[in-house]
């Protein structure tokens, strides 16, 4: 990443990070890989979407990976969010779920068990 | 789990949203924004001047004042300052730390700056556990990619601030999450404890000026810089501002990373957000503060959850962890649980700590076994309150904690061990003794071909009997029973 030489220029930075973001139609699947969600399987789930993914020939879908989210209980967790909807995390996602994650909701918008609803609010 | 919203995300407000090895992911959520602003416009004061205002508390466990800790390092003068982030998290059962650094690693470099801003210190140090090597791996990468982004080095945002930071390994004892050690251990000497004071904000890293806090700590830096002191002073009790995060653990139905505003009850943490106790059994305890805290009980449900109410009920805040407890867990064996940790994490320079825990461990062992006596009762207070006194470092000092919470609020369970030899909570093996109901055995002959010992007899379609001089109390006839005609009592 280029040398961030000020203030206005982080700012600038961000909004164009920003833009970037809105602009961005894609599906994003956001998939838990902090230690502990790597070992009840985490890693797993995202190959397998991963492969629905290019079996099914889905296009427009970006895979991110991000730390914990909180939901030890419900492990591994995957966010997913459509174009223009609220995100959606799944819980317990095994890999019949993974599989489901990609066929029902990616492609059809259909929706599934094991949604954790969103319990916080954010500073 | 019911979608109310009890929880208030500050520390964890990114874990789990960004992708914590992309740095432009930081930024797009105002991540450098505090750093950049107030190595602009704001004087290094102005910035320790807002952590005092905040009230932030330390949150590795002791609970000092995190600004006015600023406020002593910058106002010592020196020609060398460090800022050190305490990543050595060792309760048993915590991992919100691990959680922050492997969720938001930018989050804590961005803070360690703002601190050495505020104190005037170019350097830090990250003391971070050589067992989370996901932790450190992403860490090492969150302070390369910012690096190389300008925003740690010389001349930080065109001002003329330099700051930069290393990583340092700890092999995961225990006592090096105490301050002194932590610091000897950095230093290549052994991670013992030294008596304060000197206090590090005096003399520290290599005899200089250091402010050490913890990574939640550093985690609820940049919000407060960037929404204000009133903000963040705004939320929680009146002595304890913020929130905290706890590692919600044990018997309880949704277990994981909690945080939460100070001043919510256990009862909203464990029947609310956790989803009250598994299996539908009942609540007996919860237990905070890891090795250094008590229990706490049903009749400390509504009492607001903040370092001094803790404190006041004999327990801790400790680092965070909230191990939830049901009828079937036995108060003495979980005292004995952690003393054995402590007993084996003691790094052997004082005696109190050294020998006392060892003693403390013998005693408990002997009341679960079902050969104490009432004077071990009287024993173990006197060695307790003595080790209190005595022990060098908050390890040794508060390590007698656990037993004598457990003492006084389940006094009976003592005495049952002792008086009766019986462990009502059917933990401790010695005292147990496995029968067969007469009215539901049907002689299937099922447990006395499993048993390994062969202490089980009797003719088919004739009542069983277990021979208790034998029996090894291994369980492994109450498992094949189908009829439920053997009990523990």
């Amino acid at each position: 990443m280029a040398k961030i030489n000020s203030l206005a220029d982080l700012s600038k930075r961000r909004e164009q990070l920003l833009a970037a973001a809105a602009a961005n139609t894609n599906t994003i699947v956001n998939v838990s890989l902090g230690t502990c969600s790597i070992a009840s399987g985490g890693q797993k789930a995202l190959n397998v979407m991963k492969d629905a993914v290019a079996q099914n020939q889905v296009g427009n879908v970006e895979f991110k990976q991000s730390g914990c989210m909180c939901f030890c209980f419900a492990e591994p967790t995957v966010e997913v969010t459509l174009h223009g909807r609220e995100p959606v995390v799944f819980g317990y996602v095994d890999e019949a779920k993974a599989e489901a994650i990609v066929k029902k909701y990616i492609m059809n918008g259909e929706m599934l068990d094991g949604v954790i609803p969103v319990n916080y609010t954010k500073a | 789990m019911e979608a109310v919203k009890k929880q208030y995300r500050i520390a964890t407000r990114n874990c789990g949203f960004i992708d914590p090895e992309s740095i432009e992911a930081y930024i797009q959520v105002r991540g450098y924004e505090a750093l950049a602003e107030a190595v602009t416009n704001k004087k290094p004061a102005d910035v320790w001047f807002l952590a005092v205002n905040s009230g932030l508390r330390g949150r590795g466990g002791g609970g000092f004042p995190t600004g006015l800790k600023w406020e002593i390092t910058a106002r010592n003068q020196a020609d060398q300052k460090y800022v050190v982030c305490n990543a050595d998290e060792g309760d048993p059962g915590a991992f919100m730390d691990r959680a922050v650094l492997e969720g938001d690693p930018h989050s804590i470099v961005e803070a360690m700056a703002l601190c050495g801003y505020a104190i005037g210190a170019t350097f830090g140090t990250v003391y971070i556990r050589a067992e989370y090597p996901l932790a450190i791996k992403r860490l090492q990468m969150a302070i390369n990619d910012a690096r190389e982004a300008g925003v740690l080095g010389k001349q930080i945002f065109g001002s003329s601030f330099d700051f930069d930071i290393e990583l340092k390994y700890g092999a995961g004892a225990f006592v090096c999450g105490e301050e002194t050690a932590l610091i000897h251990s950095m230093e290549g000497e052994r991670g013992e404890p030294t008596t304060k004071p000197p206090f590090p904000a005096e003399s520290g890293y290599w005899g200089k000026p250091t402010a050490i806090n913890n990574v939640e700590t550093f985690a609820n830096i940049a919000p407060i810089l960037l929404n204000g002191a009133q903000w963040f002073a705004g939320i929680g009790t009146e002595k304890s501002k913020g929130t905290k995060v706890f590692a919600l653990a044990g018997k309880v139905k949704n277990v994981g990373l909690i945080e939460v505003p100070m001043g919510i009850t256990l009862q909203e943490i464990i029947f609310e957000i956790g989803g009250g106790i598994l299996g539908g059994k009942k609540f007996k305890a919860v237990q905070t503060g890891g090795p250094s805290g008590g229990a706490l009980t049903e009749k400390d449900l509504d009492t607001p959850i903040d370092y001094d109410n803790l404190i006041a009920k004999g327990s801790m805040m400790g680092s965070g962890g909230m191990i939830v407890m049901d009828e079937d867990d036995c108060m003495v064996s979980v005292a004995k649980f952690f003393l054995d940790f402590t007993m084996d994490e003691t790094c052997g320079k004082c005696t109190p700590c050294r020998i006392g825990s060892k003693r403390l461990y013998e005693m408990l062992d002997k009341i679960t076994q079902g050969k104490g006596s009432a004077e071990d009762l009287s024993r173990l207070k006197l060695l307790s309150a003595a080790i209190k006194d005595t022990a060098l470092c908050g390890l040794g000092q508060t390590m007698p904690n656990p037993i004598l919470s457990t003492m006084s609020v389940f006094a009976d369970e003592y005495a049952a061990h002792i008086n009766q030899k019986k462990c009502p909570a059917g933990v401790c093996t010695a005292l147990l003794e496995y029968v067969v109901v007469a009215g539901k055995c049907v002689g299937c002959t099922a447990c006395a071909r499993a048993c390994p010992v062969s202490c089980i007899s009797g003719k088919v379609k004739e009542v069983h009997h277990i021979e208790q001089n034998s029996c090894i109390k291994c369980g492994a006839c109450i498992e094949r029973c189908k009829f439920g005609a053997i009990i523990k009592q």
